[in-house]
């Protein structure tokens, strides 16, 4: 059966990393100006005309995005399963800080306008702001740990078992990733605000932008230095097969040795990703402070691609490093899904991941232009 | 050793979570069908009428899906967080159709369905229409994925275990995407779901009937859903017929717990109409029968006897004795992944290797079990009879009531007399929660029956779960309950609050044409024509 495929295992296995690459930045640049716009949802809108606005601008668009995310659980999945077992059930009841978030958001956006009572409505506009803010928070807490190290291990059945608290999560270094994220997300949320809404909403949106893409700038540098400076990294001591089964167990690991930024002193060219980071986040606050809207928008969206793609390399080749047992860290060659499976989801999304993106392109014409309380009174169906 | 409270309370949150899903779930299905079919009309005849239909029972399917959606999120995670073992174990085959799901289903729907709300005065009449459609597809696709993941549980074709990774890797990647057992489950769960859609327009409309308010939109809602409820029904029951024929082949426990049938039955098998079984003793106390049913209805034949739970428990026991073999050939390989002679021995017995597992519950070494250890794991592999042989019953008793009920609604419908017989309006009111307890205890059937396994003959249940403590599941159920208890409250109040408004006034200011750059005609152009 393997013999019939075309791509070799190898060469799947690093285009399965690069697709999860793609999806954690597609969810975190489409969905991420929703957990963003939710997150600034109660500064932005002080009355509910200004906050129906904010809630519209994304209303028809935000159930889509989030489908990013739940695309990208169902990827990793298939794709990383040993990835999917160990981090969602080591990280717990972090995860189930996440969903109770994440629970809130579609009936915050259905129920809220259902009834005119502004108690009732600043229920639920708190609760937007936590499915905006928690996410956005606990995603980037998430990845400040995965580079530290996460405490589990694995048994000779391969039997993940997690030896950390959830409060053990809450290191600095892992709350300076959390800073980064809500900051890029605000500041992505703040974009879309002021391309799509005018008056009031856009002017207070413009302000809170700027100051969330010079706090990504600030964040994002000061956690390079830290980086560089004070947080050793993981490297792998044996020969791993890039051809061989995935099976975490077959190699060494030496923790806090080396750096993570080994991969960019051996492949300058990764240097582009950090600079993406850095050069989104200042076009974003100077093309808001110019007025330049849309540039604003991709400007931020660059800078996602740029900090995750940052993130993503550093660590390769590895998914997960443990901290207490580094030889059971998972790596690219060693917690993907089979040869076959890799093959028949890389043919799955090269059909539909296509598709998908012209039906929301199509989606974002229809939707074109600005929101404002003449266009949500004239649909019953507004939120 | 295995933490039973964990396991206990791992089940219980997967149980309670995915039943709290599925009441949303199968409204979603139905609803989306009919709000699509109700727009065809509408762009066909031209009548505003219909498009306030559309719009009112929209409203109604909008508060349904944000609850689809917020429960939906923790399935989507939850395998990973509370059955870490099983994702590792499985997740070569089992993550494929939940991903595809995403990518063929949840897209299209999510997307779309922001479009039907937000989309009417933005898109040509024919626009919407396609829109309406593609939602209805994406959340009946979603259910054609996700239902080929839980087939496979039940028949888990086209895999094998893998020795170097530890692990089912796919072999067969068409046998899991044709499974017969997904197949059935497909076509009988969507059907349960536009039951559960008709049901639910059919009731609010009669309601509507019996106060004399909305009367033109609920005699026009109470037509299509009478039609669309009688095939539904009619495909329910027929194919839960066939879901009971693949699970004979395939799970002949679960059928023969459904029946409370300890002993094998010499074809052909009578059907137990009433029993009280006794899980503990193996009997039943006093029986109504009615011969021959049982044997066509599970083997399509009257002389092909039927395995009783006995006879299966034997079974069991020889393939737990056979799975060790398997285990201890896998501890070999492990030791020295090179020794052939331990391959082959695992390669003719690997399909037992489950039932090996099986023993894991009484001791970790699992080759030194005990002939006593072997009987109760074998007894083990008898799930609650009681609970499926009443649940089993009452789900096929409203199958008939279902059909019975819409073949009245539609001779009624038909006779264009809807809304002169008030006992029919009350019927049909208070008919209203039944598909959901079919639906209910038609998952409970399902699932619980195939205990103790999470994969049948593969992975037993108790082995499955993630390395949590009791605390941190103690947190998440109460965490679970309380908001999900909150959130149907709330959500019931809402509906019902929407019903009590009634639909919104035919003209609508988005009637009026402005839209920059939006291509669409003023519907209040025809209005005058109704
Ligand atoms: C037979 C159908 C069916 C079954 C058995 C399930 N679901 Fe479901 N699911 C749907 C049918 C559906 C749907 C009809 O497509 C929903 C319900 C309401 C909705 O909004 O979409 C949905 C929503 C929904 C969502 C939100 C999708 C979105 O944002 O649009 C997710 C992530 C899941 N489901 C995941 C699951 C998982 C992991 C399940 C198994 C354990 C599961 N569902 C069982
Ligand atoms: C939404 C519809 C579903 C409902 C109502 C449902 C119902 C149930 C119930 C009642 C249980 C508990 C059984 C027990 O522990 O005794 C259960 C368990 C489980 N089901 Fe389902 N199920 C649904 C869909 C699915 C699907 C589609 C899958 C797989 C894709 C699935 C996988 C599981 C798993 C992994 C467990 C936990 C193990 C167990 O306790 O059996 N379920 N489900
Ligand atoms: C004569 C009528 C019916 C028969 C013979 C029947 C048969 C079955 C069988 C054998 C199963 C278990 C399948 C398995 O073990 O995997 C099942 C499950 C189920 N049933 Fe029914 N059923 C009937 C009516 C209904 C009705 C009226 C509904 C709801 C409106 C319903 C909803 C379900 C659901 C949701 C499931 C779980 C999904 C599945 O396994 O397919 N059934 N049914």
């Amino acid at each position: 059966m393997d013999q019939l495929i075309p791509l070799d295992y190898q060469t799947l296995r690093i285009i399965w990393w690069l697709l999860l690459g793609v999806l954690l930045i597609g969810f975190a640049i489409m969905d991420g100006f929703d957990l963003g716009t939710a997150a600034l949802l109660p500064f932005v809108g002080r009355t509910d005309d200004e906050r129906r606005v904010v809630i519209n601008t994304i209303g028809p668009v935000w159930e889509g995005n989030q489908v990013w995310l739940i695309l990208g659980g169902g990827a990793i999945f298939a794709a990383w399963p040993a990835l999917y077992a160990v981090s969602f059930s080591g990280f717990y009841l972090a995860m189930m800080v996440i969903l109770l978030a994440l629970i809130l958001r579609p009936v915050g956006f259905k129920f809220r306008g259902k009834i005119e009572n502004p108690a009732w409505r600043s229920l639920w506009d708190w609760a937007l702001f936590i499915g905006g803010f928690v996410p956005a928070l606990i995603f980037g807490v998430a990845v400040g740990n995965v580079l530290l190290g996460v405490p589990f291990s694995l048994d000779e059945t391969l039997r993940p078992a997690y030896h950390g608290t959830f409060f053990g999560l809450l290191t600095p270094f892992a709350l300076l990733g959390g800073l980064v994220s809500v900051a890029m997300l605000v500041t992505h949320g703040a974009t879309l605000l002021v391309w799509k809404t005018d008056g009031t909403v856009a002017a207070r949106a413009r302000s809170y932008g700027i100051i969330a893409a010079l706090a990504t700038v600030v964040l994002f540098a000061v956690g390079g230095y830290w980086v560089a400076n004070h947080l050793g990294a993981y490297v792998v001591t044996s020969v791993q097969n890039p051809l061989g089964p995935s099976n975490p167990l077959g190699k060494t690991v030496s923790a806090n040795t080396g750096t993570w930024l080994a991969n960019y002193a051996a492949h300058p060219w990764m240097i582009t990703a950090p600079v993406l980071g850095f050069a989104g986040f200042v076009i974003a606050a100077l093309c808001l402070a110019a007025r330049i809207r849309p540039l604003a928008f991709l400007g931020s969206a660059v800078g996602i691609l740029g900090i995750i793609s940052t993130a993503g390399l550093s660590l390769f080749p590895f998914l997960l490093p443990s901290s207490v047992d580094p030889n059971a860290s998972l790596t690219v060659w060693d917690a993907s899904s089979s040869h076959l499976t890799l093959w028949i989801m890389l043919i799955t999304t090269v059909i539909f991941l296509p598709i998908i993106l012209v039906y929301t392109a199509w989606v974002y014409r229809v939707m074109r232009g600005t929101v404002s309380t003449t266009t949500i009174d004239r649909n019953p169906n507004a939120y | 050793m295995i933490d039973f409270t964990v396991v206990d309370l791992s089940r219980l949150q997967f149980a309670a979570t995915a039943l709290y899903h599925f009441l949303f779930v199968p409204l979603t299905l139905g609803l989306s069908f009919m709000l699509a079919i109700m727009e065809s009309v509408y762009v066909m005849t031209n009548r505003p009428i219909w498009r306030q239909m559309t719009m009112f029972w929209g409203t109604l399917f909008g508060i349904n899906f944000a609850m689809g959606v917020a429960t939906g999120i923790v399935m989507e995670f939850q395998f990973g967080t509370n059955w870490s073992f099983y994702s590792h174990y499985v997740g070569d085959i089992f993550g494929a159709p939940l991903a595809i799901e995403g990518l063929m289903a949840f897209f299209l729907e999510a997307t779309f369905v922001g479009m039907f709300f937000f989309g009417w005065d933005r898109l040509s009449k024919v626009g919407h229409l396609v829109v309406t459609w593609l939602v209805a597809f994406g959340a009946n696709f979603s259910a054609l994925w996700i239902l080929i993941a839980n087939g496979w549980m039940q028949n888990p074709t086209g895999a094998v275990f893998n020795p170097d990774t530890m692990r089912m890797e796919v072999s067969d990647f068409a046998a899991v995407l044709f499974n017969p057992v997904a197949q059935a489950k497909f076509v009988h769960t969507v059907s349960a779901g536009y039951v559960t859609g008709a049901m639910f327009v059919l009731s609010i409309s009669a309601f509507y009937l019996l106060r004399n308010r909305h009367t033109a939109l609920a005699k026009r809602s109470i037509a299509v859903a009478a039609s669309f409820g009688l095939a539904s029904a009619l495909s329910v029951v027929v194919l839960g017929d066939e879901s009971g024929y693949l699970a004979t082949e395939h799970q002949k426990m679960k059928v023969a717990a459904m029946e409370a049938m300890w002993e094998t039955e010499s074809a052909p098998a009578s059907f137990e109409l009433f029993t009280i079984p006794d899980q503990a003793t193996h009997t039943n106390a006093f029986e109504v029968r009615i011969p021959y049913v049982l044997g066509l209805l599970t083997t399509r034949s009257l002389t092909t006897p039927l395995l009783g739970i006995n006879d299966l428990v034997e079974r069991a026991a020889g393939q737990i004795r056979n799975g060790v073999v398997a285990y201890e050939s896998l501890q070999t390989i492990r030791k020295n992944p090179t020794d052939a002679e331990a391959r082959a021995k695992f390669d003719q017995t690997w399909r037992s290797l489950g039932y090996g597992l099986l023993l894991k519950q009484y001791r970790p070494d699992i080759e030194n079990a005990t002939d006593e250890q072997v009987a109760a794991a074998a007894e083990s592999t008898v799930p609650n009879v009681i609970a499926l042989f009443f649940s089993f019953r009452t789900m096929v008793a409203l199958g008939f009531y279902f059909i019975a009920f819409f073949a009245v609604a539609f001779w009624i419908a038909s006779r264009n007399k809807i809304g002169e017989n008030r006992l029919f309006l009350h019927v049909a009111l208070w008919s209203l929660p039944l598909p959901w307890v079919a639906i209910e205890f038609g998952w409970l059937i399902a699932e619980y029956g195939r205990q103790p396994w999470i994969i049948e003959g593969v992975l037993p249940t108790f082995y499955a779960t993630s390395g949590l403590t009791v605390l941190d599941l103690a947190l998440s159920l109460t965490m679970f309950v309380a908001i999900y208890s909150t959130l149907a409250i709330i959500e019931v109040w809402l509906m019902i609050k929407t019903i009590g408004h009634g639909p919104k006034p035919l003209h609508l200011p988005m009637d009026e044409p402005i839209a920059p750059g939006a291509a669409f005609r003023p519907a209040s152009a025809v209005a005058s024509r109704s």
